[in-house]
């Protein structure tokens, strides 16, 4: 009470001189009423203000966000056909752009289009000569001539300089490079990453400007496959130098020698590459300019953008096919070259070490059904082996030339082998199996299905254990499961890249598998020269992967994608750019009936 | 007046140092090692690599050269975006989610105020039904699900239309932010308005209100002077908290409309468990939070001199 | 309390005259109670009582309870039950199928009666979902070639459709279609490819009408029919009957909901409940003793609300030592109780803060009011509304929370199913089964409108202030 009486003196104060002259009890019937329409007149008084107050407000956002845009400059259009410029997207922002350290495959793509090594993947997907005009190998040695044309985007030749440069610089120690293992078959090259030797022990010797003699450590029969690798890209010693250690970390820390310069990066929006005026075969390259102008990985997001006219080519989910066939898209195919599969642990103290465990589970195990009717991505295919299906051995695909017996399920046969290794172990039920799994959609889905399917057939229980990616690698590193799903993608264009996976001293054989059997094949395909005892080596160890039940393979990834008819010459390469805007040209009059 | 400011501030210094603590040692005691990849990394390769981020040393010794290069400002280079530095991070990518976030609160504070003043006026009738069926709709749909349909009713839009009325993603101008923000602030506009609600409805039944009617003040009056002015109360004591939220929680968001934001940065940074980017975040989006409470605080005794400052 | 309070705008005074301030003298009898003495809490429950809407969120709220612990006892089909022949069954679907012998893979030769003697692209096998063969004449000018599949006819090589296989081997003049088969017309298309893989010359075109088809050892697998032994290849079988439809694995959506109502209620209404209550004591605490000690909970608030929450919910998690297996749930409501709780202790202590300064509690005060009549009697009912609020908006908060989590992959781990979750899993299929987003996402609008609603009726029924009133 007190405080009311306190309020009315003090309104009492202040009011005094504009108290009411007439009496609004005695005119208005419903004072309630009267009150809510008094209020919502000031509301919406209050509300115009607001509107104008947002809108005033935006003025300077638009300000505020012209200041970190990704739009600025860019075109918003797919295709800008005035200016020959195409826009396109990044899965995700490169790490870096340092070709020494870097080692995903975002950056590898934008490497292929600003950056360009001795060798490179045409629009077949076949090798070509790049800086260098031809090569040659002599056993140990091998020599690359390069071509005196070859210019960095400063004007400046580049020459093998360069290239002894950014190797020795790869394997140097304070580099930390994670992709330096790529360098170990030339001579010295493990020592000196090690720190036992100084890098200028290292087999590679830029003889003159346009000449550089490689030494291995032994003769391999892959070299010249590998240097078309991001990783054997050449740097500028001199340029290099200036940037004080941030060497590839923006547009203007580099210089390139690549049909295209990078001319801006906002960092997570977008990135500008234009034509390179002093790139050797610049009439060969028909673009002036793509603009990567979005980062993200959301599928939707990007079918979006696609159907917005916002980007030249997208990946599709199994979502969006049915909208893209409505629309009548052109739909093309394209497999990435990489497997997955469940991995058993082969560690001594794991129920999985036990073979005949290992073939019931893989006999119940039905590839083609969790590809075409769980998974149900488009572009997935079923995998059979280790190797995937664009593997070739001596004249055409390895799996062809060495055949094994489909996956099929036998569950009969399968609960035989399961009784026999329960006999093997001693029990009489097996306990719960753990399988560690990734945080990915399609993950979840087919770690559930497992669960389902070795219940079912084999009253197995699975139990799974969900890790974020950090995590994950480090019970992966541990031995922390019986089963993981990994995958496998190719680092260099041999079949070994593959075979020796699961060599007893292979690091990312995260199960541990060890057989003198394969291992006695992985040194023959390693070191053999002669192909056809290599690809018999491979088709060995494609053998005993199978028979030994080393992996469970799932799947190959592929995608679905379509590109806007109007630009045409898009390639998708399993090495190298995986999507290669290099060999594309737009014909403008191809999307006019769309 | 000025004395409390400067108490206050120098608390905050004191809470960011525990917080920068406590996430350092959190951070470290969670597996795993940001250096690993999916190819196993060698020995030789994997000991460059700590020697160059300085992780051979014990996790103490660590904290204190981290403490040091963080009084200096430094926070040193990201594990995963290796040539850049922390700080260009966040110098890069915090406007963007700020200039967002703020846009955001403007929708969400300025409806929130505005629908929830209306429902209490309409108490019971069809505004205030109307209004509280779109309130729940706005919180009872997750983000990722509205974030998910209105792009995709745009691209619907702006294809049966034949040009582009919005863009779809990406940044730039303030039409990539219209439809971000919008849904990035519909929960707390819905929060808002429940709570604006609420407490003008309290407000219309004080003894204050009464008072001012019974004195025969103009209900224009009352309702600008006393019933809005108190009711605000604790929309303003959320607002701060919600800008803080706002702001550090669009990843979501961000991740749809593809927006350069520095959630995305954070989500990213914890799952891979980039360090130094998780100690610079959480160090700058902490002193950002006790900042923002601060100025809260400081407000809120403007507007209602009777919570006294000491 | 206040006899006015039903007339607020009755102040106009009359003109007073001597008499009206004459004594009435001592009254002959007591006051007499007209209705019955009610205590606070009956009174409430007669106001809530009185208020329809929040009636019908009671019964709202029942009912979830029922939905939640009861449904799996009356609709006794296993959540976890996956069946691969009815993947993302929309509701009301046609459950008619054919009963077929077991599947086996394809020679590439054997061919039925139909497309015997036929040439050109061919189907060469009764389509039905298990698979479709189809068949073409080898070319002796190919490198290879494409295999195209569309659900519209195509107008030309531009709009063949969705590329299924791309057949390096001229002599393989085979494909058997398996992807994702439904009871639907598809349209075959094939191209002949040079070697570099460049389609060369027109394409051809098949259609087929593909029928859902089960095996014979699924139908007894299921206990689809009564007398297994008479079951034959050719027979019609109705499949299992799922009211909701089923999900991306072919489990019974109305399980799943129900499965998932008991995490997601579970995290939604525990954890708010435990964080909102925290917070309330901590805040009121705070805000009612001043001082030093508000200043040390408020500055310990701020540090709370500045941790990283997502590095905290992976470190309780390993604390929590969460192996395999397991869900999940209780390090993530652990987890939001430590880390949500400091916004309510805001918003109350603010309310404390302001209600202290209210005259009528320097009025108690002054009549020697103890703390805990003040506290139990002002404080209390004083900030309920504001309460109760935060707990009805905190419910969603923390069914998103799950949900966030399962969007980022850290969620509750599967096979566990949560509304979130299976939200967050319906989004991706929106367009083409929307009923997997429309169920868990009605579900839970269903919640935080009961609970909204339920809130706002307790609220009034419970504010001391609203008593009169209405």
């Amino acid at each position: 009470m007190l405080g009311a009486c306190l309020d009315l003196i003090e309104f009492d104060m202040k009011q005094s001189e504009s108290l009411p002259t007439t009496d609004p009890s005695s005119t208005v019937p419903a004072p309630g009423d009267r009150m809510t329409r008094a209020a919502a007149r000031q509301l919406a008084i209050y509300a115009a203000v607001v509107v104008l107050a947002l809108v005033v407000a935006m003025f300077g956002l638009n300000y505020l966000a012209s200041l970190t845009s990704s739009a600025a400059g860019m075109s918003r259009e797919a295709v800008d056909v005035e200016n020959n410029i195409i826009t396109s997207y990044l899965r995700e922002e490169p790490p870096q752009m340092n070709s020494m350290r870097s080692s995903d495959a975002i950056s590898s793509m934008v490497m292929a289009h600003v950056m360009e090594g001795l060798l490179r993947y045409d629009e077949n997907s076949e090798l070509a000569p790049g800086v260098a005009e031809r090569w040659e190998q002599d056993g140990r040695t091998v020599t690359f001539w390069l071509r005196d044309d070859a210019r960095w985007s400063n004007g400046e030749p580049v020459t093998a300089h360069d290239f002894e440069f950014a190797w020795k610089n790869v394997l140097a120690p304070a580099t930390g490079s994670q992709y330096a293992f790529l360098l170990y078959p030339i001579l010295n090259a493990e020592a000196a990453n090690n720190g036992e030797v100084s890098t200028d022990e290292v087999g590679v010797e830029a003889v003159d400007d346009h000449t550089l003699v490689v030494t291995l450590e032994t003769p391999i029969a892959y070299f010249d496959r590998m240097v078309a690798y991001m990783t054997f890209m050449p740097v500028n010693q001199e340029f290099f130098e200036q940037t004080n250690g941030r060497y590839g970390a923006d547009a203007d820390q580099m210089i390139y020698n690549g049909p295209f310069i990078m001319t801006s990066w906002v960092h997570g929006a977008s990135m500008q590459l234009r034509k390179n005026p002093y790139y050797w075969d610049a009439d060969r390259i028909k673009l002036d300019g793509i603009d990567y102008a979005h980062m993200t990985s959301d599928s939707n997001t990007l079918q979006n953008l696609f159907k917005d006219g916002q980007i030249v080519i997208a990946d599709l989910t199994s979502e969006m096919l049915e909208e893209a066939m409505f629309q009548r898209w052109p739909l093309s195919q394209f497999m990435e070259g990489t497997t997955f599969y469940a991995e058993f642990n082969h560690r001594p103290d794991r129920l999985t070490r036990n073979l005949n465990l290992r073939k019931a589970m893989l006999l119940v195990h039905d590839p083609s059904e969790l590809v075409n009717r769980v998974i149900k991505l488009p572009g997935y295919v079923p995998a059979e082996t280790l190797f995937p299906r664009w593997v070739q051995g001596m004249d055409g695909s390895l799996r062809e030339e060495y055949p094994l017996p489909p996956l099929q399920r036998d569950v009969e046969k399968a609960r035989e082998h399961l009784q026999m290794a329960l006999d093997e172990l001693g029990l009489e039920e097996l306990p719960p199996l753990v399988f560690l799994s990734s945080d990915t959609p399609v993950a979840r889905i087919q770690s559930e299905y497992y669960q389902e399917v070795f219940r079912r057939y084999l009253g197995i229980e699975l139990l799974i254990d969900r890790q974020v990616f950090r995590q994950r690698l480090e019970k992966m590193t541990a031995g922390d499961f019986d089963l993981v799903g990994a995958g496998w993608g190719p680092d260099y264009n041999d079949p070994l890249t593959f075979a020796d996976l699961f060599a007893s001293w292979n690091l990312n054989n995260r199960g541990r598998y060890s057989n003198p059997e394969l291992d006695a094949q992985v040194r023959i395909a390693q070191s053999s020269l002669d192909p056809q005892e290599r690809t018999d080596a491979f088709g060995e160890i494609h053998r005993i992967i199978r028979d030994q039940a080393v992996i469970m393979p799932d799947y190959e990834r592929g995608y679905v994608y379509v590109t806007d008819p109007r630009v045409k010459g898009i390639v998708r390469h399993v090495f190298g750019a995986e999507t290669d805007f290099t060999n594309a040209w737009i014909d403008a009059d191809a999307g006019e009936e769309q | 007046m000025w004395l409390y400011t400067l108490k206050r501030l120098l608390q905050g210094v004191i809470t960011v140092w525990f917080i920068a603590t406590a996430t350092f040692f959190g951070m470290h005691s969670v597996p795993g090692d940001p250096l690993s990849g999916e190819r196993a990394t060698n020995e030789v390769i994997r000991a460059n690599l700590e020697a160059r981020y300085g992780l051979d040393r014990p996790v103490t010794e660590q904290y204190f050269i981290f403490m040091g290069n963080m009084l200096r400002g430094d926070f040193g280079i990201s594990y995963t975006q290796q040539n850049r530095e922390v700080n260009d991070i966040i110098r890069e990518h915090f406007p963007v989610s700020a200039t967002l976030g703020l846009l955001a609160v403007l929708f969400a504070a300025a409806g929130g105020i505005l629908f929830g003043a209306l429902t209490a006026l309409y108490r019971n009738r069809l505004p205030d039904y109307i209004i509280m069926f779109l309130v729940i709709l706005g919180i009872s749909v997750p983000s990722f699900v509205f974030a998910a349909l209105g792009q995709l009713s745009l691209v619907n839009v702006n294809n049966v239309l034949g040009f582009s009325i919005l863009p779809v993603a990406g940044w730039g101008t303030v039409g990539h932010m219209l439809l971000p923000a919008l849904v990035l602030g519909l929960g707390t506009m819905a929060y808002m308005t429940r709570l604006m609600r609420s407490s003008m409805l309290e407000v219309m039944s004080a003894d204050y209100i009464r008072t001012a009617k019974a004195k025969g003040l103009s209900p224009t009056r009352i309702f600008a002077r006393h019933q809005l002015r108190n009711a605000v109360m604790p929309v303003i004591t959320v607002l701060g908290p919600a800008i803080a939220a706002i702001t550090t929680g669009g990843f979501v968001v961000e991740l749809v409309f593809a927006i350069p934001g520095l959630g995305r940065y954070f989500v990213q940074a914890v799952q891979q468990l980039d360090y130094t980017v998780i100690m610079g975040t959480t160090v700058f989006y902490g002193a950002f939070l006790v900042f923002m409470v601060i100025m809260v605080d400081l407000v809120y005794s403007w507007i209602d001199p009777r919570v006294r400052l000491q | 309390m206040d006899q006015h309070s039903k007339h607020p705008s009755a102040a106009v005074v009359p003109t007073l005259r001597p008499t009206d301030f004459e004594v009435l003298g001592t009254q002959s009898s007591a006051p007499v109670l007209v209705r019955p003495s009610r205590s606070y809490w009956q009174d409430a429950w007669q106001r809530l009582k009185s208020n329809k809407r929040a009636l019908v969120s009671l019964y709202l709220v029942i009912g979830l309870i029922l939905f939640t612990f009861v449904g799996p006892l009356v609709w006794r089909v296993d959540p976890a039950l996956q069946d691969i022949d009815q993947i993302s069954l929309a509701p009301g679907a046609d459950r008619r199928a054919l009963v077929v012998e077991p599947f086996s893979a394809w020679d590439g030769v054997t061919e039925w009666q139909q497309s015997q003697g036929q040439s050109g692209l061919r189907v060469a096998d009764s389509p039905n979902t298990q698979s479709v063969r189809l068949k073409w004449d080898a070319s002796l000018t190919a490198g290879g070639y494409l295999v195209y599949r569309n659900i519209y006819e195509p107008e030309g090589m531009d709009s063949l459709g969705l590329p299924l296989m791309e057949i390096e081997n001229p002599s393989q003049a085979y494909y058997e279609d398996r992807l994702d088969l439904q009871p639907d017309v598809y349209y075959y298309s094939l191209v002949e490819l040079n070697d570099n893989g460049q389609p060369m010359g027109d394409y051809q075109m098949v259609t087929a009408e593909v029928r859902r088809v089960i095996t014979v050892d699924e139908v007894i697998a299921r206990n689809l029919v009564d007398d297994p032994s008479a079951l034959m290849p050719g027979d019609e079988v109705m499949l299992a009957w799922h009211p909701l439809g089923t999900d991306y694995l072919g489990r019974d959506m109305l399980a799943r909901l129900m499965a998932g109502a008991q995490v997601s209620l579970f995290i939604g209404l525990l954890a708010p409940l435990l964080f909102v209550s925290f917070g309330v004591v901590y805040g009121a605490t705070a805000g009612f003793i001043g001082g030093r000690l508000d200043q040390l909970f408020m500055r310990f608030a701020d540090f709370v609300v500045a941790l990283p929450f997502l590095l905290f919910m992976i470190l309780f998690q390993v604390v929590f030592g969460i192996g395999p297996g397991e869900s999940g749930i209780i390090p993530m409501l652990v987890a939001l109780v430590i880390l949500s709780w400091p916004a309510t202790a805001r918003l109350v202590r603010g309310q404390i803060l302001q209600i202290r300064e209210e005259a009528y509690v320097s009025a108690a005060k002054l009549l020697g009011a103890s703390n805990k009549y003040l506290i139990t009697r002002h404080m209390i009912p004083n900030t309920l509304g504001v309460i109760l609020v935060t707990l009805t908006f905190a419910v969603p908060t923390a069914i998103f929370t799950e949900a966030f989590l399962s969007f980022i992959g850290m969620g509750v781990a599967p096979p566990t199913a949560s509304w979130g979750s299976m939200c967050n899993e319906g989004l991706k299929t929106m367009l083409t089964h929307p009923h997997e987003l429309i169920f868990p996402a009605a579900m839970i609008s269903i919640t935080v409108l009961a609970f909204n609603l339920l809130g706002d009726g307790l609220r009034d029924a419970l504010d001391a202030r609203m008593r009169s009133s209405e």
